[in-house]
């Protein structure tokens, strides 16, 4: 995108007011998107964004500009304004070097979503709607979506460090609306990974669509969701949000270090039953939250975070861990060239118990099933987090029976975390996600196994 | 081709018109073509342990291309004004619409007469404000916060932004319009710990120039915030009363205004589709969107198709009046746009609301808390995006706040959820105060309550 020896020049501009540190981050994102609304397709999209972002770092000051402009000119007028902004007491000639570093994905990209013909992606629109409403005469509605992106990264830094990387994520959802004598109802599925258009040969439309158009038909009959403390159990894959909200947030090392987190100063403690062990993955094949190296550079990794419910380590990006005297852990992440790193999650789940998930509903005499979670909030420094479900039934006697009106949850993560009874043995991840934080999104993963928390309050209306 | 009643107000917005006509004009024969272009420039200021922990500053551009041949809509979008760039992003847009199937209703805004209010909130002083005087602000509020109580024991971030953002749109049916707009706001969230308790509680300020800002209001809001849940914990699970203040009234308000848009009503997601004429919600509420009231932050004078800005009655004593349109929803309604299409640089313009705003009814904060014997005032809300269902309209979301026993404000409450439906709140509403609040996102709320709600708790 930009050559070594132009970004030697900038990086070396932005230290020339006395910085500690001086990166550029370059981006280019080209997207295109489909929509199909009302049984018809509406519109195809495409976008192009590129620009740079230069950070430089005095003491605890970084000073950030971006530009659009990625000529040399242009970045160092970046780099001027981003060192205007971080003034430092000293200055003069600092001489950077680049190192460029290799970082793989360790798989290939099978089929580039740019190279499929734009009357392929739209056959597949058409397709999931004509099979999500011929499911069932009372589904009134259907939209379909499919997105996919190219997105290139370089980041360079006057530590010397120069990496690159080309992430390729493809995305399908089916959402319907089923009308009855109950109101309306809603049920969506979506499918997202960091492949390319191979997405479609491992995953079936049909079977997608036919789900989607399931859940909103199954919730016509839903009773009110009940209202109160009660058992739940989580079913496999369709629940990793609990611990992206229960523990994830308040795991991440800028809010830990602003005493903004329930977890802070708890590393080496008891903070989760004993079998949990949740673990931040980024180098996960594949996977939605996947990525080679992170937005500052720094080459992905399997972080452990609680091991047999034992706090282990916090996440961290460049400027934490540089404070701390530490490596990053390759959680600094962004949602673009337009805003700064922080510490993000990538792929967040639970690793798998021994027992059969039929005998954990089994086991519970009365209590809610959720098979399937919405998104979810927290607050980290009460560890207090919400998450809705989008697919849930009572358990009565052993036994799932009626299916809930949607709702939320809410519990406390440390309390929740220990409050785990029993871990299934069919780890799946779940569906693809967008995390949120200080406006900014990125995309996520989540997997856990069927799993059950002796107490959680299911915020619905009856009594 | 701009109507004679419209001036562009400044030079950059003149070029920026003249930007987006000039694509307009490439139309070819049986083609329309509609060009969307916007510059912005914004400034963020993050204040952390009386350190600046960051400053940002960055001006940024880009181009919506919506291309329309029979009847079939493509589009395409840049990060950039380069002229190289909107050629890529014609191109694309003409392709695009090649593969969306045809619909008799989809096509550009035409002109309508109706001639925009005036309207142009650009204080030089937001752009003249100096890097050093955000620095000052940014950290006299962190200041102001910390020594607020006692037991504040931090500031997760305090921060001053601005922006200033110019946009025009022209399209080849003879739309042409431009306006600019420059705001400027702070905000922070104090962190309160007491024991082993830590609590957060947020404050913000926004104003056209930075003499509105009320730095005051913002750092004594997030303390009492952070400092009055101490002791919190779950309540009883029963149906009480539930007494929205007026920004977290807003955003039930918001969830109204979403499921009146005409999109929305046309493609059966809406539970009010079918109610024009009847009594949706209490005598006592009357809704408008209105982004021609100059005291909301997101009044306009163009909307995103370039259509006047104006007036729209959406509830008006309690029944329901119709609903917002942009020009395509309009044309298969079988009615005028309403001048609701909102957008940006990278999607086609949608319906949206722009300035809703409840009329005041009667009492104030204290008149309403006491009329209240079992209930719970909400200070804050969490899990909307997961809790709300806006087709089905069941609610379900996390609250902290303060009990209300006979009257008056009792002990603090936390980890519980409040659930009912839309449409049931409406109608359950039992007091809509007079005390209007203009919010941060352009939305006009008194406090509301709300009767028979679900709280879930111990």
């Amino acid at each position: 995108m930009i050559d070594a020896s132009v970004l030697e020049r900038v990086l070396g501009s932005a230290l020339r007011t006395g910085g500690e540190f001086a990166e550029v981050f370059a981006e280019d994102r080209r997207s295109s998107s489909a929509l199909l609304d009302d049984g018809r397709v509406e519109e195809l999209t495409s976008g192009r964004d590129r620009g740079a972002g230069i950070r430089v770092v005095v003491g605890d000051t970084t000073g950030f500009a971006h530009t659009a402009d990625l000529s040399e000119a242009g970045l160092l007028a970046a780099a001027e304004a981003a060192a205007a902004a971080a003034r430092g007491g000293g200055g003069g000639v600092r001489t950077i070097a680049l190192t460029r570093q290799q970082a793989s994905r360790g798989y290939e990209i099978e089929i580039a979503p740019v190279e499929v013909p734009k009357a392929r992606k739209v056959e597949l629109l058409t397709r999931a709607d004509e099979i999500a409403r011929s499911t069932d005469g009372a589904i009134s509605q259907v939209s379909v979506n499919y997105g996919d992106s190219l997105r290139r990264i370089l980041v360079a830094n006057s530590d010397g460090l120069f990496a690159e990387d080309e992430t390729v994520r493809t995305f399908f959802a089916v959402s319907c609306v089923a009308t009855g004598d109950s109101g309306m109802q809603t049920g969506r599925e979506s499918i997202g990974h960091t492949i390319g258009f191979e997405l479609f040969d491992r995953y079936d439309i049909d079977e997608l669509a036919r789900r989607a158009a399931g859940r909103a038909i199954t919730k016509l009959a839903a009773r009110p969701a009940p209202s109160g403390q009660m058992p739940v159990v989580i079913g496999s894959g369709g629940g990793g949000v609990l611990f992206h909200e229960a523990c994830g947030h308040g795991l991440e090392a800028d809010l830990v270090s602003k005493g903004a987190s329930v977890f802070g100063g708890r590393v080496g403690q008891q903070v989760a039953s004993k079998g949990v062990t949740v673990v931040d993955d980024g180098t996960m094949s594949r996977e939605w939250g996947n990525i080679a190296i992170d937005d500052e550079g720094n080459r992905a990794q399997r972080n452990v975070l609680i091991e047999e419910g034992i706090l282990t380590d916090y996440m961290w990006d460049q400027l934490r861990a540089r404070k701390e005297g530490r490596a990053s852990s390759g959680n600094g992440r962004r949602q673009s060239y337009q805003h700064l790193p922080m510490v993000r999650m990538t792929n967040t789940y639970l690793l798998a118990g021994t027992e059969e998930p039929e005998a954990i509903i089994a086991s519970t005499e009365k209590g809610v099933y959720v098979k399937h979670l919405g998104g979810g909030q927290v607050n980290t420094a009460t560890g207090d987090f919400v998450f809705g479900m989008t697919e849930a039934y009572l358990i009565e006697n052993g036994e799932v029976t009626e299916p809930l009106r949607e709702g939320n949850l809410i519990g406390n993560g440390p309390e929740v975390l220990q409050r785990i009874d029993a871990l299934g043995n069919d780890f799946a991840m779940g569906p693809p996600g967008t995390c949120g934080k200080d406006g900014q999104g990125v995309p996520v993963g989540d997997g856990v196994p069927t799993l059950r928390v002796s107490s959680l309050t299911i915020g619905g209306t009856a009594a | 081709m701009s109507p004679a009643f419209f001036e562009p107000p400044d030079d950059d917005c003149a070029a920026l018109l003249q930007t987006a006509e000039r694509v307009a004009a490439r139309a070819e024969p049986g083609e329309q073509l509609e060009a969307f272009v916007a510059r912005s420039n914004y400034t963020s200021v993050r204040a952390h342990a009386q350190q600046i922990e960051s400053f940002t500053s960055a001006s940024s551009a880009g181009v919506g291309v919506r291309v329309v041949r029979d009847h079939r809509q493509g589009f395409a979008w840049a990060g950039s004004l380069d002229p190289d760039v909107i050629d890529d992003a014609l191109a694309e847009a003409r392709d695009n619409a090649r593969f969306a199937e045809p619909d008799e209703w989809v096509g550009l805004a035409e002109p309508d007469g109706v001639a925009p209010v005036p309207f142009d909130a650009f204080d030089p002083s937001v752009a003249a404000l100096s890097a050093d005087r955000k620095i000052e602000l940014a950290l006299e509020l962190e200041r102001m916060v910390l020594a607020g109580d006692p037991r504040i024991s931090g500031v997760r971030v305090a921060g001053f932004s601005d922006s200033t953002g110019r946009f025009a749109v022209a399209t080849s049916t003879g739309i042409a319009g431009t306006s600019r707009g420059a705001w400027c706001s702070m905000s922070v969230l104090a962190l309160a710990a007491d024991g082993d308790e830590t609590y957060t509680g947020a404050g913000s300020t926004v104003g056209f120039s930075p003499e509105a800002l009320d730095l005051d209001e913002a750092a004594a809001d997030a303390v009492l915030r952070a400092t009055r849940l101490f002791g919190a914990r779950p309540s009883a699970s029963r149906r009480l009363s539930v007494l929205f203040e007026p920004r977290v009234a807003a955003t039930l308000i918001g969830i109204l205004g979403s499921s009146l848009t005409g999109d929305r009503v046309l493609k059966g997601r809406s539970p009010f589709a079918e109610r024009v004429g009847e009594r949706i919600a209490t005598g006592a509420l009357t809704l408008i969107d209105d982004p021609t009231d100059h005291r909301s932050y997101a009044a306009d004078m163009f909307d995103g198709e370039g259509l006047a800005c104006r007036r729209n009655e959406l509830v008006v004593d309690g029944v329901l009046q119709g609903f917002l349109y942009d020009s395509a929803t309009g044309r298969r309604a079988g009615r005028p746009s309403t001048g609701s299409a909102v957008r940006g640089v990278s999607s086609t313009p949608g319906v949206g609301c722009q300035a809703l705003a409840v009329l005041p009814g009667s009492g104030s904060f204290d008149d309403l808390l006491a009329g209240i014997d079992d209930g719970v005032y909400v200070q804050s809300m969490t899990g909307l995006h997961s809790g709300v269902n806006v087709v089905s309209g069941d609610i379900s979301v996390g609250v902290e706040g303060l009990i209300i026993r006979n009257g008056e404000l009792a002990e603090p409450v936390r980890e519980v959820t409040i659930a009912s439906s839309l449409q049931r709140m409406l109608l359950d509403t039992s007091a809509v105060g007079a005390d209007i609040e203009w919010l941060p996102g352009g939305t006009a709320c008194p406090t509301l309550v709300v009767d028979e709600v679900s709280l879930s708790g111990s």
